[in-house]
């Protein structure tokens, strides 16, 4: 098991978001999350990812066998961890090269690998650039300084792509990004599925589901999980809304 | 009175050239000039005690200046060496005049008599010290309509033990455009007051730094001092370095209507340096724009002052003027004096200030931590990054690369930080 997460409640500024989550992830497996505004879906990622503010109160997370909540934020990064940001930020000030640069060696160091010349590091972020249709000038430029909402999230995917993570948490990776946009962005985690690499794609919609074709589609509701299902529950979902699924408390289930 | 500054009365007295008459009026307003003290508000924060103690016997050999310094500049090079002007290039552009100032020719003497003293405020002591002193220099005229292509590079450098006065005058012609690099080095033990004036006339375009980048024991007082003609564009930038003393003082004056000013300082203080920053901005007619962006690192026990002055006189109507400075502290030693100052007369104007002490952002650690990057790398990133974003704005794109790297350099050698990076988690 790559991931399993064991009832995990989790706080914000005193306020529970998540109460009791269970949720499996074998490798090579993609898992879609659903669910209506505020059930605690970026929550998730960002608890996963370590982020300060969240408060575990309860619960468990295994990532590879190992607590996953004991660990430093790039400790996390460096297990194998990654999350690809509904917002992602704007760094002026640190380029784009010279932040890759750092968390591909940072990577690249805690495998036991050889660090990347300089020369062969800008030849994998040229084409990475070109695999998520990025110009190469926005290298230079300051992390996400004045990108539009869509190239900052293939910007995101860009990262993932030179990083090479065995799970990907994509949080609304699509929201905002027209056809496309989303076309590409699922295209580039195609090409990145693999039997040891794992997904969990939070989203709104059942548009990129259909390029993905994820192994199980689960809804989270008021911090739990009350439905899994395979691909057709997204198709369900789209045409129904989750009204239907909130009205059923206690039907959640683990994967 | 103090000692140097009597000794420096006299030798100011025993100059006579073409130049005496304007010599003589600041000499005379320097006779009723006390020595500051810590009283002296524009000296409030800066000490002059080690200009004091300066022993200044003998120099030691000239250096050797690599005026290559900056790979690919492609620049022109006028190098002073203890305020000693060496040699000026041969072969200038079309419209381009650089003469020394001991050797001014008959044509130009009308206009670099009147630009001598007379963008510089009158009441600035080292300013009125080089007026009286400053036998040496460069004047600089640009043609009007020309456009210099290559960067006027004035390199500046000091042997131990030294002491020098020199002037830069330059004179952009109607529609002109150039690049001047004040660029001031070396860690000797000497002082220096270097004063530049600059005239912007109607449409001309100045792209002007101040690199004032001398550490350790040399002392550095000086000043880029401009008037704007009507639609004149300045973009200045400065990078400083601390020593032991080093205060620049720039000053703008809006002269005609529709100029712009646009300002980017910024300096990378360690160990006990200082560096005083006094920027004075005067719009005396409508329709002119200042935006003046002032950032700093400040570690261990150093020590940054900014005075930061914007006059909107009461004809100045439709002014827009900004002026920002943000300081980041490394240490609980690290001291930033900020001192905005807006006196505004015209009613009909939008002016902005801002002066604040940076923290770095949560989420942007929380970001480069996300991707696998240390703490304490991610902590030198952003924090590099805080006066990085101000060389990102540097139109030359190749000087902007090289002091990316020299202040990169300097950034990683500061313990301070190292230090500072261990402490915060």
């Amino acid at each position: 098991m790559m991931l399993s997460i064991k009832n995990l409640s989790v706080s914000i500024e005193g306020k529970t978001i998540l109460k009791g989550l269970n949720l499996d992830v074998n490798p090579g497996e993609v898992h879609a999350i659903m669910g209506p505004n505020g059930s605690g879906k970026s929550t998730l990622g960002y608890v996963l990812s370590g982020r300060d503010g969240y408060i575990v109160e309860e619960g468990s997370v295994l990532f590879n066998g190992v607590d996953l909540l004991a660990m430093k934020i790039e400790e996390r990064a460096l297990a194998g961890l990654f999350l690809a940001f509904q917002y992602p930020l704007e760094i002026p000030g640190v380029s784009n090269l010279e932040f890759l640069k750092a968390a591909v060696d940072a990577q690249r160091e805690a495998r036991g690998e050889p660090l990347m010349s300089s020369k062969e590091f800008l030849q994998a972020a040229r084409e990475a650039c070109k695999a998520v249709r990025l110009p190469t000038e926005f290298l230079k430029r300051g992390v996400n300084e004045g990108f539009s909402g869509g190239e900052k999230k293939r910007n995101d995917i860009l990262q993932m792509l030179m990083l090479q993570p065995k799970l990907c948490i994509l949080d609304e990776t699509d929201s905002g990004l027209d056809i496309d946009a989303l076309q590409l962005v699922a295209n580039c985690v195609n090409s990145q599925r693999d039997p040891s690499r794992s997904f969990i794609v939070v989203t709104h919609y059942q548009r990129l589901l259909d390029y993905l074709k994820p192994d199980y589609v689960h809804v989270l509701s008021d911090g739990k999980i009350i439905k899994s299902g395979g691909a057709s529950l997204a198709a369900e979902l789209e045409k129904q809304g989750y009204a239907w699924l909130v009205k059923q408390p206690g039907e959640e289930k683990s994967v | 009175m103090n000692t140097w500054f009597g000794n420096a009365l006299t030798r100011a007295e025993a100059i006579d050239d073409w130049l005496h008459e304007k010599r003589a009026a600041s000499l005379a307003l320097l006779r009723d000039t006390d020595w500051p003290t810590r009283k002296t508000e524009v000296w409030k924060y800066t000490s002059l005690k080690k200009l004091e103690q300066i022993d200044f016997s003998d120099g030691t050999t000239a250096p050797v200046i690599d005026t290559n310094m900056i790979p690919g500049l492609n620049s022109i090079d006028i190098v002073f060496i203890d305020g000693v002007l060496q040699s000026i290039p041969a072969d200038l552009p079309e419209g381009l005049s650089i003469v020394p100032l001991t050797q001014v020719p008959d044509e130009h003497q009308s206009w670099v008599f009147d630009l001598f003293a007379n963008t510089k405020p009158r009441h600035h002591l080292f300013g009125l010290i080089n007026d009286a002193l400053a036998t040496d220099g460069v004047v600089i005229d640009v043609a009007p309509h020309i456009y210099i292509e290559h960067p006027i590079h004035i390199i500046q450098t000091m042997t131990a033990g030294n002491e020098a006065h020199c002037r830069t005058l330059v004179r952009v012609g109607a529609g002109a455009r150039a690049t001047v690099i004040e660029h001031l080095i070396g860690d000797n033990e000497s002082f220096n007051t270097s004063f530049a004036e600059y005239s912007l006339a109607e449409t001309a375009a100045l792209e002007h730094y101040r690199l004032a980048l001398q550490s350790g024991a040399a002392i550095n007082i000086g000043g880029s001092h401009f008037n704007l003609d009507k639609q004149a564009i300045l973009s200045s930038t400065i990078v400083g370095y601390g020593s032991d003393l080093a205060r620049v003082d720039m000053d703008i004056c809006h002269k005609g209507e529709g100029t712009v000013a646009k300002l980017n300082a910024l300096y990378l203080l360690d160990r006990q340096e200082h560096f005083d920053l006094h920027s004075n901005i005067e719009h005396t007619v409508p329709n002119g724009t200042t935006d003046e962006k002032v950032r700093g690192i400040v570690a261990d026990k150093a020590r940054a002052v900014f005075n930061g002055r914007i006059h909107i006189h009461r004809y100045a109507q439709k002014t827009l003027a900004e002026l920002n400075n943000r300081n980041l502290l490394l240490s609980r030693e690290a001291e930033v004096d900020v001192k905005p100052e807006l006196e505004i007369y015209a009613d009909d104007v939008s002016c902005t200030h801002g002066a604040t002490i940076a923290e770095i952002d949560k989420s942007a650690l929380y970001y480069l931590r996300s991707r696998g990057i240390s703490l304490e790398q991610a902590h030198l990133m952003l924090n590099f990054g805080f006066i990085n974003e101000l060389i990102d704005k540097i139109p030359n794109a190749v000087l902007a690369d090289w002091l990316r790297q020299q202040l990169s350099g300097r950034f990683t050698q500061m313990n301070a930080i190292k230090r500072s990076g261990q402490d915060t988690v």
